[in-house]
């Protein structure tokens, strides 16, 4: 390891790097926004839908969810453009991932409202509240409580998915840095860095998660 | 739309894609071995009393499971040569996700092992067990039965995180799908029964664990 | 070898910074049935987990037929034993716990037999045998074959009980057996513990069961704040406590006669 080379290049390429962990963020930012809001519909209609609507729902997240990541990528980048979506690679990416992560956001929502015991709605009922009432004042926030950890735990896995848009040419982070080694021939010093750089974004997420959920747990 | 659903392109070819079935769920089988012996020593050096064990066992988790995987891959084939380690492809991406499931099974174990009652131990030193004996007739047994779950779906993971040896040209599922969407232009029928092939094996896995969960249970 | 199957001399136990026993001295020869009573947090349990070095102690000595228990007395110094003589001696004792723990994947005679193969070296036929008969004299020949899970609490402690007791230990530790029970499962237990006794197995009982500890024993210990209060004659000192601590405790059980 030659650590003079490396941090030369390094400094050398800093455009392109930082232009890199740009294009990652950017694609993280965007699929989970997007997977978040489409997940929670997923996820009310788990909970509440009728039935035929429930089964839809059902089917989608489970084959989703049974679907490799990377070929949710292939499969959004090759086969859009048949069908007259001729969408470019960033796009085609970010479509894959926020189905990837609507599917998880769409279990956590799930789960978190069918935890909240059954009491809770009848004694809403009982005071007279509708529905809309006890979804907002009763039900979403003890859900969100519940939600919260394992959302940021899914925003830390989007983060790590964005790996795979290099696979089909999206100039996110690890394509960056894979451009560099392809010139310069230290693999070592530059995978290295890429771990580096992605573990520190995860980790502050990590710690992201921890606080919120320090700071939304009920008194005791 | 102009395109005409012909299956017979990736039917021809469909033996190619149930060997890379065969050879994704052989790469997932070895990763999750060498993983659960990776996983149960971390496991027990994280809860033991000794910070030399303990603090290596904490950053070796929280390293990797912050990491995205397919950095790890790129990493153990293309950098790790540059060390002296230069293994072969399959070599190397077994030792991926050996170390990579390692982390998460570790947390698996930790947490089964905290379920066993702590007064079985002590029971077992009571008739003059020595810890070794309490450990692998007592402990362990009942620490496998409760963490089946979560084994299960551990090696259901690992199993759909095998589509990344694509990246690195190891002929599993994904890249002859891959290899036959771009000989064929069969996009649509490809993606789709790679897709349904992933989500059957899921299916057939998780189905497979809850039998053993049935066959291993305590009667009560 | 000596002449009291159990000998504690000046025994001092802390739990970190507190201490739990402070200076405890028991006598006991073979054959004797001595309850200990005490409130919570007087140090009876701690005292029986040192016996059988479940729990370790600072200060005191602890001999069983002679054999000093868990550390080696070198002048000044003392040396914890080895693992593996420590698991020997731990064998000379038996003892029943609150919480029955009984292994929850191996059947009743399987949590009977494990002890007996794997401490003792049986083989399995010896050891089922001798499981048999154990089981068989509390009572539950019957569900051998019966999973923790599947028996009531009082079964469940008489297992345990035949667990402890088919190792062949020369005292028997029962810490607070019958407290997790519900009211109506506490007599079976009761009975087989007072069998043993007119068989003459040497036991050390801490309970909370009065009536029991009345009937029973040869001897009643009273511990106080991790010392020893009172100990004599279980009719003396029910009839005529002689401490103010002990009256005072008397009177809030149940049981005054």
């Amino acid at each position: 390891m030659e650590f003079a080379a490396f941090f030369d290049q390094a400094w050398a390429a800093r455009v392109a790097i930082s232009k890199g962990l740009g294009t990652t963020v950017a694609v993280s930012a965007v699929a989970i926004c997007l997977g978040t809001i489409l997940g929670v519909g997923v996820g009310l209609a788990l909970t509440y839908g009728v039935r035929p609507l429930r089964w839809l729902a059902r089917g989608y997240t489970d084959f989703i969810r049974g679907t490799p990541v990377l070929v949710l990528v292939f499969a959004s980048y090759y086969v859009l453009g048949t069908v007259g979506l001729d969408l470019p690679p960033f796009e085609a990416g970010v479509l894959a991932l926020t189905v990837f992560c609507s599917s998880h956001v769409g279990e956590i929502v799930r789960g978190a409202l069918q935890a909240i015991p059954t009491g809770q709605t009848e004694a809403a009922k009982a005071i007279g509240l509708t529905f809309a009432q006890t979804f907002a004042y009763v039900l979403a926030p003890q859900a969100l409580r519940q939600i919260l950890p394992a959302w940021v735990n899914t925003a830390a896995e989007m983060v790590k998915a964005s790996t795979l848009l290099s696979i089909i040419g999206v100039g996110e982070l690890l394509l960056r840095i894979q451009e560099l080694i392809s010139r310069t021939f230290l693999s070592l010093d530059f995978y290295f860095f890429a771990g580096v750089l992605y573990f520190a974004v995860n980790y502050a997420i990590e710690r992201f998660g921890r606080y919120v959920e320090r700071r939304s747990a009920l008194p005791t | 739309m102009g395109y005409t659903l012909n299956f017979a392109a990736v039917w021809r070819s469909f033996d190619l894609l149930l060997e890379g079935l065969a050879l994704s769920l052989g790469l997932a089988f070895a990763g999750i071995l060498i993983g659960c012996v990776i996983g149960l020593i971390v496991a027990f050096s994280l809860t033991a009393k000794a910070p030399l064990w303990r603090r290596p066992a904490r950053l070796y988790v929280t390293i990797i499971r912050n990491t995205p995987i397919l950095v790890l891959i790129l990493f153990a084939y293309f950098a790790l040569p540059e060390l002296g380690l230069a293994l072969s492809k399959t070599n190397s991406f077994v030792l991926t996700l050996a170390i990579y499931s390692g982390a998460y099974l570790a947390e698996v174990f930790r947490a089964g092992l905290a379920a066993v009652p702590i007064g079985l131990r002590e029971a077992g030193l009571a008739i003059g067990l020595r810890e070794g004996q309490i450990r692998n007739s007592v402990i362990l047994p009942l620490m496998l039965r409760n963490v089946l779950p979560s084994l299960g779906s551990t090696f259901i993971s690992l199993f759909k995180d095998t589509s990344l040896a694509a990246a690195i040209a190891i002929p599993e599922l994904t890249f002859e799908a891959r290899k036959i969407n771009v000989e064929t232009f069969r996009v649509v029928e490809t993606w789709i029964v790679t897709c349904l092939l992933y989500v059957a094996t899921c299916a057939a896995l998780a189905a497979l664990i809850r039998y053993a969960e049935r066959r291993l249970a305590i009667p009560r | 070898m000596s002449d009291y199957l159990l000998e504690i001399c000046n025994l001092h136990k802390s739990f970190g910074a507190v201490e739990v026993l402070k200076g405890v001295d028991c006598l006991m020869r073979a054959g004797e049935v001595i309850s200990v009573i005490g409130s919570s947090g007087s140090g009876k349990t701690t005292m029986l987990r040192c016996i059988n070095m479940l729990e370790d102690f600072q200060d005191g000595s602890i001999r069983i037929d002679g054999e000093d228990i868990g550390y080696e007395v070198l002048g000044d110094a003392r040396r914890r034993k080895k693992e593996s003589e420590i698991a020997r001696q731990r064998a000379l004792t038996g003892m029943a716990f609150q919480q029955f723990n009984l292994f929850p994947h191996m059947s009743a005679i399987d949590n009977v037999m494990l002890g007996l193969v794997k401490a003792k070296r049986l083989t399995r036929e010896a050891a089922r045998a001798v499981a048999e008969r154990w089981l068989d004299r509390v009572g539950l020949r019957d569900r051998a074959g019966h999973y923790p899970g599947q028996l009531s609490g009082g079964q469940q402690q008489r297992v345990a009980i035949a667990r402890a007791i088919a190792m062949n230990p020369k005292l028997m530790l029962f810490d607070e057996v019958t407290s997790a029970l519900d009211p109506e499962l506490v007599s079976e237990v009761l009975q087989v513990i007072k069998g043993l006794a007119a068989d003459g197995m040497s036991m050390l009982i801490v309970t909370h069961e009065m009536r029991f500890a009345y009937e029973v024993s040869t001897r009643v210990i009273f511990m106080n704040q991790g010392r020893i209060g009172e100990e004599g004659d279980p009719r003396e000192m029910f009839n005529r406590p002689r401490t103010e601590r002990l009256a005072e405790f008397l009177k809030s059980s149940p049981f005054t006669k």
